[in-house]
């Protein structure tokens, strides 16, 4: 089968909703500017020279105006793709994603549906504080949107045709690390990352879990990046004889929380490995679950890898000693199954 | 003076009592403890929604803000369903999900308005990118208040407007107070549509105590905007005659200050106009009273007689 990166993944799905429905439009800063960058990272690379600039709408530097436009055109039955350069910069139109995007067909009582999504691009690589957040946790505390975070070409196309024609505001996460280099801006310190993507249609529905990898002794719950990196460690850990299963969320919201569960009650034991912030995070979201849910099932206590509660530093040095790594992964493992 | 039918002219005056009538019940009704929560009423700007929404379509949508009732009223959103949204009852325009701040009726064109300040504007301009990608030569007005206009929203949101071109109006009803702030504490200009100049788009002063001022400039600006000829900002201005909200006694203000716009009253001017023009006679007058008065009537009535919701809807609605 043939092999993609998540950049070409995600700009075939756009293109093939676009061709599929008049409706879809793609609005964002520097996406379709002719000899430009098809956005920061290449992924709309050739949609405006297909689809021209009515469908391909390029932007000031105004995320306010982005997501407020995105919004009423999403009101008016449009299903536009929009897009913020980092998802650091989706808190300067924090207004139009939390009171206005999550909250006017509630509302409402209903009239109204939202079509939207807006694509954010994740993860610390090495930019400084302000283009390096993960910020897909903080938004699981918005009823009214729905979050995704695909780990693979071939879920984040999946993914992203359903998030298209889902009829709610999704925030569409992909982490930068994963773009892959082909055909794409290549990230220091990526993840040369090339996946199965068939060439068929096919779409995955939000909130199903996917288990990346069976195993029989311990549980990982990990997204994006760190799904990778918990890949590679359990790897490392077969080889000693431990045996991992590794579950992918894929959706933060919806949850597919019985997967993980189920996988609990198998292995009874659970780590959780984050990018996102450690306080009040994703992952203690996710040990909430498993408490109120599944505690019984529990022979050791569980554990929450995640970034420190700092801001991302700049140096690699600073920056690879707050983020969890594969190594930090193994080590955790070997404690929690002493 | 532009020429409009009597009907028209007629109509204008009937949808400006029914907001003035309908504003005062509900405080009546507010100070009995009948009306839960708050209220941000729309006395005294009545010339501008009525003036407005009386160019517009049914097709044509506006935004509104904290302070809707009279534009929801001269969109054309049933009375007893705004009244029903008020009083919390089911039967509401947003099945009580949205209350006073947040009434809005997707049928006749009125999204629900929105109670941050400035936050409509940008989402209009999408309602008109949606118009123009499908050449439906349909508008969209956004209606904010002076306030909104020192909110970068509405910055972005003009801006980009004007720079697609979009069928969109904006309309900023300057009643000189955002709260309790007078504009001279947070503007350096006099007038807020030179604004229009940064973007490249017109901006038209209007008073907002003439109906029929505001009804002509907002005729050119939809024009303009169903002509393909992007968006105007007009500002109408205009006073509340009421505090911010209804716990605001507003002290802030000067008495002859509140007494000199009350002598501009939009309504009694135009039923000056009316009744010189020939086209309303005070026997008429009272007739319309009497139908505005009943309308209201039943209006309350049919909110007092609904039924509550089932507390369990309240988890209905988040997701479609």
């Amino acid at each position: 089968m043939r092999r993609l990166t998540i950049a070409e993944a995600i700009r075939e799905a756009l293109r093939e909703e676009m061709r599929k429905d008049p409706n879809v439009i793609l609005i964002g800063e520097d996406i379709g500017i002719p000899g430009g960058w098809g956005g920061p990272f290449t992924v709309t690379q050739g949609l405006a020279e297909e689809f021209g600039h009515e469908r391909v709408i390029d932007t000031p530097i105004s995320e306010t105006g982005i997501v407020g436009m995105a919004i009423g055109a999403a009101i008016m039955g449009l299903r536009p793709v929009a897009e913020v350069q980092y998802c650091d910069f989706l808190f300067c139109a924090m207004d139009q994603i939390a009171n206005q995007a999550a909250k006017l067909r509630y509302m409402s009582g209903g009239q109204i549906k939202i079509p939207l999504v807006l694509r954010a691009p994740t993860g610390a690589t090495g930019r400084g504080a302000q283009h390096a957040q993960s910020l897909e946790g903080l938004f699981i505390n918005i009823s009214g949107l729905k979050i995704v975070a695909p780990s693979t070409p071939y879920d984040a196309k999946g993914l992203l045709k359903s998030s298209i024609r889902d009829d709610n505001p999704v925030l569409f996460f992909e982490h930068k690390l994963l773009y892959g280099s082909k055909g794409a801006r290549k990230e220091r310190g990526g993840v040369e990352l090339l996946g199965e993507v068939p060439e068929e249609e096919y779409t995955i529905p939000l909130g199903v879990a996917d288990i990346k990898r069976e195993g029989k002794d311990i549980t990982i719950v990990a997204k994006l990046l760190m799904l990778h990196r918990t890949l590679e460690a359990a790897e490392e850990l077969e080889r000693d004889g431990i045996s991992v299963e590794v579950i992918d969320p894929r959706t933060l919201v919806p949850l597919d929380k019985e997967t993980i569960i189920n996988s609990v009650k198998k292995t009874n034991r659970i780590l959780i490995v984050d990018e996102c912030p450690k306080t009040g995070g994703w992952a203690a979201e996710i040990s909430a679950i498993i408490v109120e849910e599944a505690m019984d099932y529990l022979d050791a206590p569980i554990k929450r890898l995640c970034t420190s509660d700092v801001p991302i530093p700049f140096s690699p040095v600073l920056e690879g000693y707050v983020i969890p790594t594969k190594d930090r992964i193994i080590q955790a493992v070997r404690e929690m199954l002493g | 003076m532009i020429e409009l039918s009597r009907e028209k002219l007629l109509l204008l005056y009937r949808q400006m009592l029914s907001i003035r009538l309908f504003e005062d019940r509900v405080y009546q009704l507010f100070l009995l403890g009948m009306v839960p929560s708050t209220l941000h009423q729309y006395q005294g700007q009545e010339a501008v929604a009525v003036g407005v929404c009386a160019v517009l379509n049914r097709d044509d949508f506006i935004t509104s803000t904290h302070r809707p009732h009279g534009h929801a009223i001269a969109k054309g959103v049933p009375m007893k369903r705004i009244a029903a949204e008020l009083f919390g009852k089911v039967t509401g325009c947003c099945r009580a999900k949205g209350g006073s701040m947040h009434i809005g009726d997707y049928s006749v064109g009125m999204l629900p308005a929105i109670a941050i300040v400035g936050s409509g504007i940008p989402i209009a301009n999408g309602v008109a990118l949606a118009f123009k990608l499908r050449k439906t030569k349909q508008v969209v007005v956004s209606f904010f208040g002076d306030g909104a206009t020192n909110n970068g929203s509405f910055h972005e949101a003009l801006n980009m407007g004007a720079i697609y071109n979009l069928p969109v109006i904006y309309v900023c009803e300057n009643n000189f107070y955002g709260a309790s702030t007078h504009i001279s504490k947070v503007m350096k200009l006099e007038n807020i549509a030179d604004r229009a100049s940064a973007y490249g788009i017109p901006g038209v002063v209007v008073d907002g105590m003439d109906v029929l001022e505001v009804y002509r400039v907002a005729s050119e600006a939809v024009n303009r905007a169903r002509e393909g000829e992007g968006p105007t900002l007009i500002e109408c201005k205009t006073y509340r005659y009421s505090g911010h909200s209804r716990s605001d006694p507003a002290n802030y203000r000067p008495k002859e200050e509140v007494e000199f716009w009350k002598s501009r009253d939009p309504i009694f001017q135009f039923k000056k106009k009316l009744l010189e023009l020939d086209v309303l006679s005070e026997k008429e007058d009272n007739r319309i009273r009497s139908e505005v008065e009943k309308e209201i009537e039943e209006a309350i009535n049919f909110a007092i007689e609904s039924p509550l919701p089932s507390p369990e809807i309240a988890l209905e609605d988040v997701y479609a």
